[in-house]
């Protein structure tokens, strides 16, 4: 199991009281799965991919990515942990708007300063399409580019696990096939992923689904 | 990629504020620095000035030295020859010479060797100077049916010890006669004139003027010839002398001590205190001139005091200055890098919550702020360093010696990396510690 979410809930303290985002929710990820999380505005779908990530502490419940609770970790083990073993890609990119599209693609290096990472860098640029953009900035780019420099982003240090936040939400048909079948080839190269998504044709690109409806889980089908 | 490259990327898209922050800190450097250069030019030119002070004083001091010893040497020699009318204060007279009678006729009556005059002035005496060996007697100016004093001299005998001074009274040459004024005046002689004296023809070489005393009725020839004319050959019946500026109450007994010591058994007279007037005007003009070289002295002192003064006041002023305007710069530069930091911070959290997300420790994150705030420091503190040396050399006027202190810089180039990274920690630990999950939920 790459990733397991168990009994996770998470509760956030607002101006009108505590509201329950993610209740008792449970899911888990295989390795070579796809599983897409959905469900309406609001019903906990992201803040249970950052519990997932490593970002947010439920108040219960028991995450595990392959193997490892990222919250039995230090601060500095867990961001380091998140930048090997996880792969972030977000409805609005966040690329660093300064960076050419190399240096976006090398940013988790910063963390790991692996040597290879340049040879890699190149070989992802290559098969999103990038090669010939590398020295553009994020600004200069479409938004179809950008998503697939951040999908390239996600899988430099090679992790075992991708998280992804409405990827296609802002792209166009085609662009959005493209980065769902990048995600699914991940996924069928042994890895994890976790699509939180309104989208049905992403829906269709991940072997399960979970939906969630009011910070619980209402279904969980193939 | 390395966070450095990281940095020099947000600097290069965020120029401006780097600028702004590089002038903050430029600002702060540069008032430490034209303080410092100012205060140091500001003790270069006082040391250069109170030197100069002390130049001119020296110069002013040692010209009027040369004035007062000019003015006091010309003083001493006018005395001298305005008091020499004044006499001789000192006779010495033979051992037999009656003293009684010798006051009532006011001249000497009996003789002793010539060569006493040679042992005084031979020996290492002292007490008194200017010697002066005389013969004299009243004689009848036969040719004229007159009396007169015929007064033989020689001139002064330089004492042995003593460096050799301009006599008193000059030789009269032989075959001349100097005159007194009721024996040329009558006689309407002149310099130049001829007269007989006791068989002896004379030319008058000079003609005094009325004294009221016997020197108007006395003539005056060569020794040599006075001890011819009045048959006493190689005697002497005076020898006149004038007391040093002695410091002994008793002064006479002191002189009479001495003299018998070489002279045993002469008689020491004391004639008036005529020559005292004139010792103490002598030592009345050299009081006068050294307290005029005292003044000269006192007055550069005071100029070099004053202008010490000026300039310790001008280098506090300077001081006082800085110590207010670096302190107010330092203070208003951080606040003003603070500001910049927090607004850079704060543009910056989205890209710091991605890269928080994707594995950027807080750690890293301090260091990407720091880093940027080191670069701003430097910049700042070698630019600052050179305005701040600009101004303070431009401000201080020429100066003959270079202000470039590598302590300064170096103070520079590190405070000023410190002044920014103080001012950018805080708002770099914000920024490092802020949740990504926060900042990405609210983008």
């Amino acid at each position: 199991m790459l990733i397991s979410l168990d009994h996770i809930t998470k509760t956030y303290t607002g101006d009108a009281g505590p509201i329950v985002a993610v209740d008792d929710v449970s899911v888990s990820v295989e390795a070579g799965e796809f599983v897409a999380v959905v469900g309406p505005s609001g019903c906990g779908k992201t803040t249970l991919l950052l519990v997932a990530g490593g970002l947010l502490r439920p108040e219960n419940g028991e995450v595990s990515i392959d193997g490892t609770d990222p919250y039995s970790l230090s601060g500095e083990q867990r961001a380091r942990f998140r930048a090997e073993q996880i792969g972030f890609v977000f409805q609005q990119f966040h690329l660093v708007p300064y960076l050419n599209i190399l240096d976006n693609v090398m940013a988790p290096a910063l963390v790991t300063g692996e040597t290879s990472a340049r040879e890699r860098a190149g070989i992802l640029v290559e098969r999103f399409g990038l090669a010939d953009r590398l020295g553009h900035r994020p600004g200069q780019l479409s938004t179809g580019e950008r998503q697939r420099v951040a999908l390239a982003r996600a899988l430099l240090n090679e992790p075992r696990v991708i998280l992804a936040d409405e990827p296609t939400g802002n792209l166009d048909g085609d662009n959005s096939e493209q980065v769902l079948q990048a995600l699914k080839t991940f996924a069928d190269e042994g890895g994890a992923v976790l699509l939180v998504t309104h989208d049905p044709d992403a829906v269709a690109f991940a072997g399960r689904q979970v939906v969630l409806q009011g910070g619980q889980l209402a279904s969980s089908e193939s | 990629m390395k966070i450095s490259r990281l940095v020099v990327q947000e600097i290069a898209h965020r120029f401006v504020n780097f600028v702004l922050a590089v002038i903050g800190v430029s600002i702060a450097v540069a008032c430490l620095v034209a303080s410092v250069t100012m205060i140091d030019a500001g003790e270069i030119q006082s040391q250069k000035l109170v030197a100069e002070g002390k130049t001119e004083s020296e110069r002013l001091v040692a010209k009027r030295e040369k004035e007062v010893k000019d003015a006091g040497k010309q003083l001493n020699d006018e005395m001298r020859k305005i008091t020499k009318g004044l006499g001789f204060n000192i006779v010495v007279l033979a051992e037999d010479e009656d003293i009684a009678a010798f006051h009532a006729e006011g001249t000497p009556t009996r003789t002793m060797p010539q060569e006493y005059v040679d042992r005084l002035a031979k020996s290492p005496i002292v007490v008194i100077n200017h010697l002066l060996p005389i013969v004299t007697k009243k004689v009848e100016w036969a040719e004229e049916k007159q009396t007169i004093v015929l007064t033989g001299t020689r001139g002064e005998v330089p004492q042995a010890h003593r460096d050799p001074k301009k006599p008193l009274l000059d030789l009269v040459p032989k075959g001349k006669v100097v005159l007194g004024y009721r024996l040329h005046h009558p006689r309407k002689l002149k310099p130049g004139s001829k007269l007989t004296i006791n068989g002896r023809e004379l030319e008058v070489v000079k003609c005094h003027p009325e004294r009221g005393s016997v020197d108007d009725v006395t003539a005056w020839v060569n020794l040599e010839e006075a001890q011819q004319m009045l048959d006493m050959e190689n005697l002497v019946n005076a020898i006149l002398a004038l007391e040093c500026n002695c410091a002994t109450v008793d002064r006479i007994a002191e002189i009479r001590g001495e003299i018998a010591k070489v002279l045993p058994g002469t008689q020491i007279l004391e004639r008036g205190r005529k020559a005292l007037a004139r010792a103490e005007a002598r030592n009345k003009a050299k009081k006068t001139a050294e307290a005029s070289l005292k003044a000269a002295r006192t007055s550069g002192e005071q100029m070099i005091a004053s202008r010490q003064a000026n300039a310790d006041q001008m280098i506090a002023s300077r001081k006082a200055q800085a110590n207010v305007l670096v302190p107010l710069a330092v203070v208003g530069s951080f606040a003003w890098i603070v500001l910049l930091a927090v607004g850079n911070a704060r543009q910056r959290r989205g890209e710091i919550g991605i890269l928080r997300a994707i594995g950027m420790g807080s750690r890293d994150v301090l260091v990407l702020f720091l880093g940027k705030a080191l670069l701003v420091g430097l910049a700042g503190g070698a630019i600052g360093y050179i305005v701040g040396y600009l101004v303070g050399t431009g401000y201080s006027g020429p100066i003959d010696q270079s202000l470039f202190d590598l302590n300064w810089l170096l103070t520079a180039l590190l405070m000023a990396p410190a002044l920014s990274a103080a001012a950018t920690w805080l708002p770099a630990l914000v920024a490092a510690g802020q949740d990504p999950a926060v900042v990405l939920q609210e983008q």
